[in-house]
């Protein structure tokens, strides 16, 4: 018997000669398959093919699955133990998950873009099946049996006569060391069981009783405490700072200084706080920053010079429309707004550099750490450890590239950074402010003729890949450019996401004015332009639908031929208890919004209804039920947490939240100045009804809800007021306003 | 050195009394659950429970607490043996990403402990100086009744093991 397969796969290739052989067979018909453009692998299969890069089995019967993906507080970690566990037909608890690390997992770049469970869920998925297939043939071969006499429950394989053997004993010969093939024999959806439950989440005890469960919470031998001290604005430049007084503080091991990044290093993490106080008030910059009127985003972001693409084009002469509408909508800056700072831990030891990180991207922030420091990647492993639910790129990465450079100047002592709430809310990459300019005619039946779109935005991902996209790297003397912005492509897009209406319209023209200029600091948050496209598209269909006489739900479903569309969008109006022409009670208005998430992933239909305070403007969701179609389900619980989640944050964004600035610095910097929704806010219920497609592909639940929700919110204020509100955050002011007007 | 009193058990701190309590529990005392959020007494997720009652460990100096009961949450129960409030939001599975979560336990707790049955008002006021972002909030609300429910049914047993 050989020895358990490790987990570091590069000194797998050390291995038999059985392994060899079924390696390079397998390997001829991956050459093959690339030569004919037969199928890809599935999901991230594709480029990372070896079954046991997904799932191991060692010999002693221990069972992993990895996943490049980090887990940020969705739940797959506890999705991918399902599948896995279904699949190789093992019970859920006899399996450990091991999520991104640069060291142990295949490289899967982000977790972003709703992609974990259609990208690392499927790998496992086929990778698992796949795993037990070869196990099942490999015991055919030692029971000499045809492989369809055998079957597989509770890790072993067993013969008809009652023969067993443990997939432990069957995997001794590496039998998993091969690459995966495009088809995989999947189980039947109707004889899951394990896969399609609500299997409780594998982090929530430790979560719950104080268990270790954070970056925030790890404490290694010698560790020390660092603080940052950020410039006060964009390029600012250290002009003075004297130290001296500092470096006598009682705990204070040294202070970093290098250009115009400054943090200070101290035994204990309160005297960290109370030297970085100090080397503040030391420091002395010159600030230069010109950040534009924000009270004028709109006109700001049409008047700078943009690259402008049609990205959808359709026309039908013989169609034309009499009525027609036009609007604008705005998004402002918005936050993150992590709950927990950004937080990393970082060693340096013998040329080689560890960093433990709640960055959503283990290889692309490694590549950027490593080029920063001047190392090569090899000597830098980034090991994902949970933070704080980040929503998209916040201070993660910077925080890691802080703890690196700090540790470098420290060899040997674990370096812990925890950033402060003011550097979180003034340094992390905002959601980009957008403009959207939306006109359509309706012809004589009351249906769009023709549909116009534009939309104005930077690019929606500054993530790391070069050392330039990192704080401390453009901050060190040696500084590091910003690479320059990039829009993503479609389909998916970044500014264009869900730009091209899902509906039917005979004429649509879709135009994207990409930015490259960035006022702000801005990257990835959640939804990227879907959120103010979705809003901007599905208010703007409510005014279409009352210019019409229509009802909205009505007159959505004229216009949507997408089946699983229609499906969502029924579901949610039924479970609302949505008729034509209802009536709400006083102050109070019904609104609703759909849309299929980058027109390709989940969908999701919102129904909401608001109460609006006319004295106050105060508006608040008074219940929400949605629909949503996420593919094949794997854990109905984890879908539904993350749609209620979806429809509290965005009502959030929505109703209240805009990053604000003077001329030159940022100016919400706490949670007083960018206030977020609280409890008395929080809606009376929530209700989600999940669409289960069995054996569809995953389609990621994560994301779809932002858009759909913000715009059911928006019209149903716009009934209850009987006034439309086309600038977000849809604030108490903004309709107090309105009211009065 | 000052002596603290934290779930139970005296410790030697040696820290200065300016000290937040919050680093002196997640340092010196070495416990997990208190977590830093802001540092400003804005968002909840550092609340502990000092004599019975609901406090942010992050704006409390250390000086303020000698010689008096600090409770963090991990004095409550452990997963083998969780507490009722612990059972209750693994029951509704009440957390996404789980930061702010049991700074909103320590005040249900507190809410729990002079007020056993909670209107549902009175458990959203209670918790407003708390702040969730992944949109947590109707499982928390579930969990806290939950919770209540399952203290009041402990507390009959234990009644009737008295009789």
């Amino acid at each position: 018997m050989t020895a358990p397969v490790v987990l570091d796969r590069r000194s797998v290739l050390a291995g038999g000669g059985a392994l060899i052989v079924s390696f390079s067979l397998r390997h001829a018909v991956a050459q093959e398959r690339k030569a004919s453009q037969g199928p890809e692998l599935p999901g991230s299969l594709a480029k990372t093919p070896n079954l046991d890069s997904w799932i191991r089995i060692d010999a002693d019967g221990q069972i992993t699955a990895f996943t490049g993906k980090a887990e940020l507080g969705q739940g797959f970690r506890t999705a991918f133990q399902q599948i896995a566990a279904e699949q190789l037909d093992i019970p859920f608890d006899a399996l450990k998950v091991i999520t991104a690390d640069t060291k142990l997992t295949a490289n899967e770049g982000y977790t972003s873009g709703s992609h974990s469970m259609q990208d690392s869920g499927t790998a496992i998925l086929h990778a698992a099946a796949q795993a037990r297939a070869l196990l099942v043939a490999e015991a055919a071969k030692r029971f000499a049996l045809p492989p369809d006499e055998l079957r597989t429950e509770n890790a072993a394989v067993v013969a008809p006569d009652g023969r067993r053997l443990t997939y432990g004993e069957l995997v001794a010969s590496d039998v998993l060391h091969v690459q995966a093939q495009p088809t995989s024999n999947l189980k039947d959806p109707a004889s899951f069981k394990v896969m399609g439950q609500p299997v409780p989440r594998v982090d929530i005890p430790a979560k719950v009783t104080g268990g270790a469960a954070y970056v925030q919470d790890m404490r290694l031998p010698g560790m020390v405490h660092a603080r940052v001290v950020r410039p006060p604005s964009y390029g600012a430049q250290l002009a003075e700072c004297d130290t001296a007084a500092i470096e006598k503080m009682p705990g204070v091991i040294g202070i970093v200084r290098d250009g115009n990044f400054l943090a200070v290093v101290a035994e204990k993490e309160f005297g960290a706080v109370k030297a970085m106080h100090a080397l503040a008030a030391a420091a002395k910059w010159r600030e230069s920053a010109k950040l534009p009127n924000q009270h004028d985003l709109a006109s700001v972001l049409t008047a700078l010079p943009s690259q402008d693409f049609a990205i959808f084009q359709r026309s039908d002469p013989t169609v034309s429309g009499a009525r027609s509408l036009e609007a604008t909508y705005t998004r402002p800056y918005q936050s993150h707004g992590s709950i927990g700072p950004s937080c990393a831990v970082a060693q340096f030891v013998d040329g080689a550099m560890t960093v433990w990180t709640h960055t959503q991207g283990v290889y692309p922030d490694r590549q950027s750490i490593a080029e920063m420091l001047g190392m090569p990647q090899a000597s830098v492993r980034l090991i994902h450890v949970e933070g704080s639910g980040c929503y998209g790129h916040n201070g993660a990465d910077d925080a890691a590239a802080d703890a690196a450079l700090i540790a470098r100047a420290l060899p040997g002592r674990p370096v812990r950074v925890q950033w402060m709430r003011e550097q979180e809310h003034g340094w992390e990459p905002y959601g980009p402010a957008m403009v959207t300019r939306l006109s359509a005619s309706l012809d004589g039946n009351g249906k769009i003729a023709d549909w116009n779109f534009a939309v104005w935005s930077n690019t929606h991902s500054m993530r790391p890949g070069g050392a330039g996209s990192l704080l401390a790297a453009q901050h060190i003397a040696r500084s590091f450019a910003v690479p320059a912005p990039k829009p993503l492509p479609l389909p998916e897009g970044g500014g264009d996401r869900n730009a091209i209406p899902i509906y039917n319209f005979p004429n649509a023209h879709v135009m994207h004015h990409f930015i490259p200029a960035m006022p702000l600091r801005i990257s990835a948050m959640r939804a990227l332009g879907a959120y103010h496209n979705v809003f901007s598209i599905e208010s703007f269909m409510d005014e279409l639908a009352d210019l019409a006489g229509d009802d909205p739900v009505a007159f959505r479903l004229k216009h949507l031929d997408d089946v699983r569309g229609r499906a969502v969008v029924e579901k949610a109006a039924q479970e609302f208890g949505w008729t034509r022409g209802q009536k709400p009670p006083q102050n109070r208005g019904y609104g609703f919004a759909f849309a299929r998430y980058k027109n390709l992933a989940a969908y999701c239909a919102i129904a909401s209804e608001v109460e609006v305070d006319r004295e106050t403007g105060r508006a608040r969701l008074v219940r929400a039920v949605a629909a949503v179609d996420a593919g094949q389900v794997v854990n109905p619980d984890g879908i539904t947490n993350q749609i209620e989640g979806a429809i509290v944050q965005s009502t959030s964004w929505t109703l209240y939240e805009s990053v604000s600035f003077d001329d030159v610095r940022i100016t919400s910097i706490d949670w007083q100045t960018y206030p977020i929704l609280r409890f008395n806010a929080v809606p009376d219920s929530i209700a989600v009804h999940i669409i289960n497609r069995p054996g569809q592909p995953f389609l990621g639940s994560g994301e779809t809800g932002q858009g759909p929700a913000a715009a059911s919110l928006a019209n149903a204020i716009a009934r209850a007021t009987g006034k439309r509100l086309r600038n977000l955050p849809l604030s108490r002011k903004r309709i107090k306003d309105a009211i009065d007007a | 050195m000052t002596t603290l009193k934290v779930n139970g058990r005296d410790h030697q701190v040696d820290a200065d009394p300016d000290t937040p309590l919050l680093y002196v529990l997640r340092n010196d005392v070495a416990l997990n659950a208190a977590k830093f959020g802001c540092g400003l007494g804005q968002c909840g997720s550092c609340t502990v429970i000092v004599d019975g009652k609901a406090v942010l460990s992050c704006v409390t100096p250390l000086l303020l607490v000698e010689g008096k009961q600090v409770t963090t949450l991990e004095g409550l129960g452990t997963v083998a043996a969780p507490a009722p409030i612990q059972r209750a939001f693994m029951e509704e599975q009440a957390a996404q990403c789980g930061y702010c979560i049991a700074g909103m336990m320590m005040r249900a707790q507190a809410l729990l402990m002079r007020n056993p049955k909670p209107s549902d008002a009175q458990i959203r006021a209670e918790l407003e100086p708390h702040l969730c972002r992944c949109g947590t909030h109707m499982r928390i609300l579930r969990a806290v009744h939950r919770a209540a429910r399952l203290m009041d049914t402990a507390d009959a047993a234990s009644d009737r093991s008295v009789r």
